[in-house]
């Protein structure tokens, strides 16, 4: 008799959706119909806004590897190749939108305005965080992998209780978006965070970059299935879009996003990308995985393909090639230069902020430290017969 | 209206009924808060006064409690987390401990995250495994937390409501055992929620008992086995000292050793194991502190250096009078 379980589907076939193919031609995504207001709205202006930005951040990433190479930085997390998959779902935010980045959203941050160099001093190790999270409703990083996936979903439910959406009124409503990757996938808090969002209709878009590798661990170890197929289980529309190409993913994202503002709850995106660079520089890729791999991705890369297809379209000429150059050129040296001037304060600094109001375990701490840093000024004073 | 005599549940249910009051903001969030109130009735009657936006029923996984509470106080609110027992406070102990304890200072102070996580704690009621355990010492080995613990109802309304207006993460340990043990609780005054009057108050220990010949602290569900052995022991001509520490993290030693200055003697008293628990850590800082004075070494009386048995074990296992006396007498006679 057969095993009626082997007759059950466990691998439903994905669509991803798409808008431009890895040469930069414009195609149509079989089931994509829903996404065709958000295509729509993809003027040359923004095309052109989002192929700078992937520059720029491109132009950023590759300065930061090399300061960490020349040992400015104790550690970097590269974005290089996921620069679609950011950029394209970034531009779909407003500014009232607020978004818990994984740690390599790089892409995210410049697009949210923010000055990337604020990131460096985390990785310099000149003070953990590094920037005002309200100045551009942009969180910390998060180290703890999917950790954030909560509190994405909790800020949701703070939003539902300000009233801040299904309003309507666009300069009312907002959304969250929560960003993780492939591995992240598989914690808990990620799918606790999927419970609690479905549970509460929180107004949340999990936009899952699948870079193919957590670290050394292929995607397909921790699912069998494309992830996109793990938020129906939940209760959560999902979809699946070619993060290379960030006209698709500012298309699906725009849509989840009005559909979290509107008060229709929240969507999971997997963008299926890839990591071209090492998982921080501390990795070595070549131990785990082949380069024609590293090759057959890097034919879809998705700065490549968004050039193609300007070129093609006739949007964009060689001027505006070169001044974004110019301008990703600029800002590597802002980024070194940056990076060189970021200093930690004195070392008395680490007692701070350990509570809001004092406590006086710290303050006793702090004490004792200060008492015995000044012992050895006063010992090398006596040294130096005072002279020091 | 004057002080009425409230049982300890009852009591933090009046606190948690105040601040929601008091502030909008606050809200609370657990497994089965809503209509049944709690396992203990703790919140007993706030979702049908306050609705289910701020008592809120959540799915049952204790990280996503804690760690959606997190969002929340991102967002602006207060939220009050109910973790059924400490025994199923792991699956949260890394949103408690990477997480809510770290915000701050990852933030250079920009982020404030106001998240009490209250539970009961503590054996003694003869529950399964898993319902019975002490595991603040986890706590407050983590820079960021503060960790409380009432022992009396009185506390109870009080304490729980200057948790919730401390800016700081908060664990607020209930102890279960004492749930049902009434004292006065005045609800018409207000308690002092400003910063000093956390300091003085939630963090402050306090001398239940005047003595002169040992110092016992302890808090939460030992601080009234403390008492009855200083009754016991003041029969027998020996006077206790009796300390409630209330706070473990921030831990009032001045309190205690403005006690052994007097006594010289120090027994300290908690469920939690005695290896690496609360009582090693008062016990060092009090030596450093009174060497001179002490005339005995620092006891500590509490757990064995086993997971917590079966319930027919407990009455051995706990901390109770005996062994609280048996203490006392060693330190008078070292």
């Amino acid at each position: 008799m057969p095993d009626p379980l082997t007759t059950l589907e466990t691998a439903a076939d994905v669509t991803m959706f798409q808008v431009l193919d890895a040469e930069g031609r414009r195609r149509e995504s079989p089931g994509g119909e829903p996404f065709a207001p958000y295509v729509a709205e993809l003027t040359d202006d923004l095309v052109r806004a989002m192929y700078r930005d992937m520059v720029l951040t491109r132009a950023f990433d590759a300065q930061a590897t090399s300061l960490q190479r020349q040992g400015e930085l104790g550690l970097w997390a590269p974005s290089l190749g996921q620069e679609g998959a950011q950029i394209g779902s970034a531009h779909a935010l407003r500014r009232r939108d607020y978004v818990f980045p994984s740690y390599r959203e790089h892409g995210v941050a410049h697009v949210r305005g923010m000055d990337l160099s604020l990131i460096l001093p985390l990785f310099r190790g000149t003070q953990h965080g590094g920037w005002n999270v309200h100045t551009h409703n942009f969180h910390l990083y998060s180290i703890v992998i999917g950790s954030h996936a909560l509190h994405a979903v909790g800020y949701g439910m703070g939003i539902q209780r300000d009233g801040d959406v299904g309003t309507g009124e666009t300069d009312r409503d907002r959304a969250v978006v929560c960003y993780f990757g492939d591995g992240a996938s598989s914690q808990g808090d990620v799918n606790e965070a999927l419970v609690f969002a479905a549970s509460t209709a929180a107004p949340v878009v999990f936009f899952v970059q699948n870079n193919q590798w957590a670290i050394s661990v292929p995607a397909a170890t921790q699912s069998p299935v494309a992830l996109a197929q793990r938020g129906s289980g939940f209760g959560i529309p999902s979809v699946s879009v070619d993060g290379n190409d960030p006209l698709a993913c500012y298309a699906v994202s725009r849509a989840a996003l009005d559909r979290a503002r509107s008060g229709g709850g929240p969507t999971f995106i997997e963008a299926v990308t890839y990591r071209m660079g090492a998982h921080t520089t501390s990795d070595d890729p070549s131990r785990y995985r082949a380069s024609e791999e590293e090759e057959r991705w890097a034919a879809k890369d998705p700065i490549s393909r968004v050039r193609r297809h300007l070129e093609a379209e006739g949007v964009a000429d060689q001027e505006f090639f070169a001044a974004v150059d110019h301008d990703a050129d600029e800002l590597a040296t802002f980024t070194r230069d940056r990076c060189r001037a970021f200093a930690a304060g004195g070392a008395v600094e680490m007692f701070d902020h350990v509570y809001q109001a004092p406590h006086p375990l710290v303050a006793a701490d702090r004490e004792e430290f200060v008492a015995f840093e000044n012992g050895f000024a006063d010992a090398d004073a006596d040294a130096t017969g005072g002279a020091a | 209206m004057s002080a009425v005599a409230t049982p300890l549940a009852r009591a933090i249910n009046a606190g948690l009924r105040a601040a929601m009051d008091r502030d909008d903001s606050v809200l609370l969030m657990g497994e089965d808060i809503g209509p049944l109130g709690g396992v203990f009735r703790v919140t007993d009657g706030l979702q049908e006064t306050f609705g289910e936006d701020r008592v809120v029923d959540t799915p049952l996984a204790e990280s996503g409690i804690v760690g959606t509470a997190i969002g929340l106080a991102f967002a602006g609110y207060r939220p009050v987390c109910e973790i059924q027992f400490e025994g199923f406070v792991f699956p949260a102990f890394d949103q408690i401990t990477t997480q809510l304890a770290k915000l701050s200072y990852r933030s250079q102070g920009g982020l404030s995250v106001p998240v009490v996580v209250r539970m009961p704690y503590g054996g003694g009621i003869g529950a399964i495994e898993h319902h019975s355990e002490s595991p603040e010492a986890y706590f407050a080995h983590t820079a960021g937390l503060r960790v409380v613990s009432p022992a009396t109802a009185a506390d109870g309304y009080t304490m729980i409501q200057q948790a919730i207006a401390s800016p700081d993460p908060v664990i607020f340990l209930e102890p279960k055992s004492r749930y049902w043990d009434k004292a006065e609780v005045d609800e018409a005054t207000a308690p002092d929620l400003s910063e000093a009057g956390l300091t003085t108050g939630l963090h402050a220990a306090r001398t239940v008992r005047r003595g002169g010949d040992v110092t016992v602290a302890g808090y939460g569900p030992t601080v009234k086995t403390m008492l009855a052995a200083a009754e016991v022991a003041a029969g027998e001509g020996t006077e206790l000292e009796v300390i409630d520490l209330r706070s473990i993290s921030p831990l009032d030693v001045d309190t205690v050793a403005a006690s052994v200055e007097r006594t010289g003697r120090l027994v300290v008293v908690h469920e939690a194991p005695v290896f690496f628990g609360p009582g090693a850590e008062l016990a060092a800082r009090i030596t450093e502190r009174c060497f001179y004075h002490l005339e005995a070494p620092v006891l500590r009386v509490g757990g064995y250096h086993t997971p917590y048995p079966a319930s027919k074990h407990e009455e051995h296992y706990l901390p109770g009078l005996d062994r609280v006396l048996d203490a006392v007498d060693r330190t008078l006679t070292y």
